[in-house]
C-alpha cells in the first residue's frame, strides 16, 4: 500500500477556549477526490489552513505530501496547489501575467513557464484573451484557468475551497471534469462545496459538525448508512448536530 | 399598512431595459413583469446581470435605456418614493459592524420613520433567533446571524417589495432551507419578494422565475412551465464508473448533450432515446451495473439546454 498523501490523526485547533477543529482523523490516498463538507462555521476553513501549512495546529498530527504540518510547513506550501472562490487570479494582471506570476511562485524555471503557458492557453482555448485582464474574463473561465494554474507545478495535492460558487451549470461541470482528469493523473484533490450534487462526484466525503467529523465514507456508503437517497438529505440530517 | 393610494398594475414592470458599462453590456434589452405578492426568482450564474438589474430597480443606478417601474414609480424620476417602499438586502453584508444588533435595527427603523414595535410582527420569526445577542456588535455575529439581522433591517419599515440579491450564495444547504422558509412566511404577510440566486434547485421554491445568462433572459415562466417546455428527451444513467462512462456516452451519435448530474449522468436527444439500445451500447463499451431511466428534466437541465441554444444562435 502507498502511504496516504494526506494523513490526519486527532488534528485539533483551539482558539482560546473555543475548539474550532476537534480531533479530526482521515487518510486520503493518491489521486483520490475527497469532499470536505460542513455547514458554515463547522471548522472546514481552519482545517484547510492547518493542512496547507498556514496555521499551526494545537495538537494531534498530520502529514501532507509527506511533510509534517508542525515542522515542515514551508515544504508543504511548495508541494501543494490552492485555489478558492474568493482567491483565484489577480484581477489586475492579464491572463499571461497571472500564469507567469503563479508559475514563478511555484518555482518553475523560465523555460518551463514558457512551455507550460503555451500548453495551458491552448488547452483552455484562451488564445484570444491572453492579454486581457483577469477581471474581464467570465467567472467560469477564470475559475478553470485558476485551477489549471493551481496544478501547473504538478503538485501532489490540490486544495479547492468552494471553487465553483456562482459558476454557470455547464462550466461547473466542465470544471469537475478537469478535477476528474487531475485525479486520474495522480493528483490528490481536497475540495469543499455547497453544491450537494458535487458531493456525489467525490470518491469519499467527510462531513464536519462543530469541529468534529461526524460522517466519513463514499457517497454510496453514507447513503446506505443514513438510509437517504442523496447527499443533500444526509447533509441536512447531520449538519446541525 | 392600509395606504389609500391605488395599487399599480404590477409590483415591477420592466420594458426593454438596457445597461451598458464602458466595456460590456450588462443588460441586453430585457422585459418582464412581477405581480403583487409574488415570490419571484431571478436565477442565473454570476455575471448574468442580476445585481445590475437589482440596482436599477432599487433606484441605485440609472439604466442606459428602457423603462422600469417599481411599484408604479419610475426608477429614474421617482427614486425618492421607491426608496420608501422597498426593502433591499444586497449581496454583501452592509450593516454597521460597530453598532449592536439592536442599534442597527433601531437605526434602520428610524431612517424610514418607522418604529420597531409597530412592525415587529413582520420580523418576529426572524429576529427572535438573534434577539438573545441584541447587545452584540453586528461585526461579531456569525454569517447566519448577520444575514438574519440584515433581513430584519430590510423589513423593519414593512416594505411592499423586498429585494434580496443572492441571499444564499456561499451559505450551506441547511441555512439555505431556513432562509427559504422565512421567505415563504413573509409572502403570506403580503410582501412581494424578488430574490436572485445562482442555485438552480431554489427555482422550484419560487412562484415564477426568470432565467438569466449574460444579460439576457433565457426564459420566464413558472418553474413547472419551464420544465413542461423542455423539448427534448432526457434520460438518467448510472454505471459502475460514471466518470469514464461520460466519455463513452459522448461518442454515441444519437445523444445531444451528456452532463454529470450528482450520482447520475443526464443525456438528452431531440429524437426518442431507445433506452434498451443505450444500455446495450454501454455494455458493449465495457461498462457494468448500468441503469438507464426516463426522467423529467430539472430546472438545471432546462437552463443548460437554453444556454446551449442561446450560444449556438449568438
Amino acid at each position: 500500500m502507498d502511504k496516504p498523501v494526506i494523513y490526519s490523526n486527532d488534528l485539533t485547533k483551539n482558539f482560546g477556549s473555543f475548539c474550532a477543529v476537534n480531533k479530526i482523523c482521515f487518510e486520503i490516498k493518491k489521486g483520490e477526490i475527497f469532499g470536505f463538507l460542513g455547514a458554515n462555521g463547522a471548522g472546514k476553513t481552519t482545517g484547510i489552513k492547518m493542512l496547507t501549512g498556514l496555521l499551526t495546529p494545537s495538537s494531534g498530527e498530520a502529514r501532507v505530501a509527506g511533510f509534517d504540518v508542525f515542522t515542515e510547513s514551508e515544504k508543504i506550501k511548495k508541494n501543494i496547489g490552492y485555489m478558492s472562490q474568493k482567491f483565484s487570479l489577480y484581477n489586475d494582471l492579464t491572463v499571461n501575467e497571472n500564469i507567469r506570476f503563479y508559475a514563478g511562485v511555484y518555482g518553475l524555471s523560465k523555460k518551463e513557464i514558457k512551455i507550460k503557458k503555451k500548453e495551458l492557453i491552448a488547452k483552455l482555448g484562451l488564445e484570444d484573451v491572453q492579454d486581457t485582464l483577469a477581471k474581464e474574463l467570465p467567472l467560469g473561465w477564470k475559475q478553470k484557468l485558476a485551477f489549471s494554474i493551481a496544478i501547473i507545478h504538478q503538485p501532489k495535492v490540490v486544495f479547492l475551497d468552494e471553487p465553483t460558487g456562482g459558476v454557470d451549470p455547464i462550466t461547473r461541470r466542465q470544471f469537475w471534469e478537469m478535477i476528474f482528469d487531475a485525479s486520474a493523473a495522480g493528483i490528490t484533490v481536497l475540495v469543499t462545496t455547497h453544491y450537494m450534487d458535487e458531493a456525489e462526484y467525490c470518491d469519499r466525503i467527510s462531513i464536519m459538525v462543530d469541529g468534529k467529523i461526524v460522517a466519513l465514507g463514499t457517497p454510496k456508503e453514507l447513503k446506505n448508512q443514513y438510509n437517504e437517497e442523496d447527499m443533500n438529505s444526509i447533509f441536512v440530517k447531520l449538519a446541525r448536530g | 399598512m392600509n395606504t389609500s393610494a391605488p395599487q399599480p398594475p404590477f409590483a415591477v414592470q420592466v420594458e426593454d431595459l438596457v445597461k451598458t458599462y464602458a466595456q460590456s453590456e450588462a443588460l441586453k434589452s430585457i422585459s418582464f413583469n412581477v405581480a403583487h405578492n409574488e415570490l419571484f426568482g431571478i436565477i442565473g450564474p454570476d455575471g448574468g446581470g442580476k445585481t445590475t438589474l437589482f440596482r436599477i430597480l432599487t433606484s441605485l443606478m440609472l439604466p442606459t435605456s428602457g423603462n422600469a417601474l417599481t411599484y408604479g414609480y419610475d426608477v429614474q424620476k421617482d427614486y425618492k418614493e421607491i426608496r420608501k417602499i422597498i426593502g433591499y438586502m444586497p449581496g454583501q453584508f452592509s450593516l454597521y459592524q460597530d453598532l449592536t444588533v439592536e442599534e442597527n435595527l433601531q437605526f434602520f427603523a428610524r431612517i424610514f420613520g418607522a418604529s420597531i414595535s409597530e412592525n415587529y410582527e413582520l420580523i418576529a420569526e426572524i429576529y427572535d433567533h438573534i434577539k438573545p445577542f441584541k447587545d452584540r456588535r453586528a461585526g461579531d455575529l456569525s454569517g447566519g446571524m448577520k444575514q438574519k439581522l440584515a433581513l430584519s433591517c430590510a423589513l423593519i419599515h414593512y416594505p411592499k417589495i423586498l429585494f434580496l440579491d443572492e441571499p444564499t450564495t456561499g451559505i450551506d444547504a441547511v441555512s439555505r432551507m431556513e432562509l427559504w422558509s422565512m421567505l415563504k412566511s413573509l409572502k403570506k404577510k403580503g410582501v412581494t419578494i424578488i430574490v436572485s440566486t445562482p442555485y438552480m434547485d431554489e427555482a422550484l421554491l419560487c412562484d415564477r422565475i426568470l432565467l438569466m445568462q449574460e444579460g439576457s433572459i433565457l426564459d420566464s415562466n413558472t418553474p413547472k412551465g419551464i420544465i413542461n417546455n423542455f423539448q427534448k428527451q432526457i434520460v438518467a444513467i448510472e454505471t459502475h464508473n460514471n466518470k469514464e462512462s461520460i466519455k463513452g456516452l459522448r461518442r454515441l451519435p444519437y445523444l445531444d448533450s451528456v452532463h454529470t448530474f450528482g450520482y447520475e449522468i443526464h443525456a438528452t436527444s431531440t429524437e426518442t432515446i431507445d433506452t434498451p439500445q443505450l444500455k446495450n451500447d454501454l455494455e458493449k463499451m465495457g461498462y457494468q451495473d448500468i441503469n438507464v431511466r426516463n426522467i423529467e428534466p430539472t430546472i438545471e437541465d432546462c437552463f443548460m439546454d437554453l444556454m446551449q441554444n442561446n450560444e449556438s444562435h449568438g
